[in-house]
């Protein structure tokens, strides 16, 4: 399915946030995840379903003031 | 000293990480300053980022994630959510900008965020200005700690309305206040803490310096000089001139 990862069109197999996730190589990584603005903790990355066109942010630590 | 949601801070003094030349410089400056805790944020993902968790771990402070960047409640929500997950804490430094330029809080947005934010469980340190009755909201709306600015962000103006929060820290005397943002030089977070503010958060004014770890150090000094000032009780100034010498017992000459 076609979906945005951070800002950025991706062709992912999916279906799971979970598989996607691993897909991308972030499985073990430190990140947080939203699908569509709204954030979706790690335990429920495994039931949440992705469909195309979802918009997915995949933040990390980064430096701030 | 007065604590932030039952943390009592060794120092002072909150230094962000953004900014610096170098990891290394901004390890040696953290050490310089002897700064109790470290404010972070969330970014996209671009390969950095567990490199930079692994730094911030080194630095054994607490750390305090910000949501800089946000202009709504509710963007500012989904990072401090995001924020916990991530770095482990229900603390959160709260931003919901409302205008680019200045990079003021919206207060009203502000509001929103931290009853929201509040009610679910975070420890929020909300980024506002020295407004009397925003700063009595967000305590009604479940805040604990007050960050008022001193300046706008980078700006390194100092304390741009003395008047402004001299009287906020008179109207909620039991409420722990940090002076985050627009500190420029060591001699302004010396006056904050002189002021009775609790601690000051700053970055730019280490991070850009030309020698961010000399000036880290001055930092650590001056909030060192100010808390101590503080305690001490300091004399009311005043207009006139009063000799410090004693005028009984001068010559008659």
């Amino acid at each position: 399915m076609k979906i945005e990862v951070n800002g950025e069109a991706r062709d992912v197999t999916g279906p799971t946030l979970a598989d996607a996730l691993t897909e991308l190589g972030w499985a073990e990584a430190r990140v947080a995840t939203a699908v569509n603005g709204d954030f979706v903790p790690k335990v429920a990355r495994a039931e949440t379903a992705l469909k195309d066109g979802d918009r997915l942010e995949v933040l990390a630590p980064m430096q701030g003031g | 000293m007065r604590d932030f949601y039952g943390v009592t801070l060794d120092t002072p003094l909150m230094l962000g990480t953004a900014q610096y030349p170098s990891p290394a410089v901004l390890e040696a400056a953290f050490r310089g300053s002897g700064a109790s805790v470290a404010t972070v944020s969330l970014r996209r993902e671009a390969g950095q980022g567990q490199g930079f968790w692994d730094i911030i771990r080194g630095l054994g402070v607490h750390i305090l994630p910000n949501t800089a960047g946000c202009h709504s409640a509710r963007e500012a929500i989904t990072t401090a959510q995001m924020a916990r997950e991530v770095f482990e804490t229900n603390w959160i430094k709260l931003e919901v900008i409302g205008h680019a330029d200045t990079l003021q809080p919206d207060p009203f947005g502000l509001l929103d965020a931290t009853e929201s934010l509040a009610a679910d469980g975070f420890e929020v340190f909300p980024y506002t200005t020295e407004d009397q009755v925003l700063a009595a909201r967000l305590l009604d709306a479940g805040a604990r700690v007050l960050m008022p600015w001193g300046a706008p962000i980078g700006s390194g103006l100092g304390l741009n309305n003395r008047y402004g929060l001299r009287t906020l820290r008179a109207a909620f005397p039991d409420v722990p206040m940090v002076i985050d943002a627009g500190l420029g030089l060591p001699s302004h977070a010396a006056d904050a803490l002189e002021m009775g503010f609790d601690a000051v958060l700053l970055n730019t004014a280490v991070a850009q310096a030309g020698d961010p770890v000399a000036m880290a150090r001055a930092f650590a000094l001056a909030v060192q000089a100010g808390a101590l000032a503080r305690t001490a009780d300091p004399m009311e100034p005043r207009d006139m001139a009063q000799p410090s010498t004693p005028v009984l017992g001068k010559a008659w000459l």
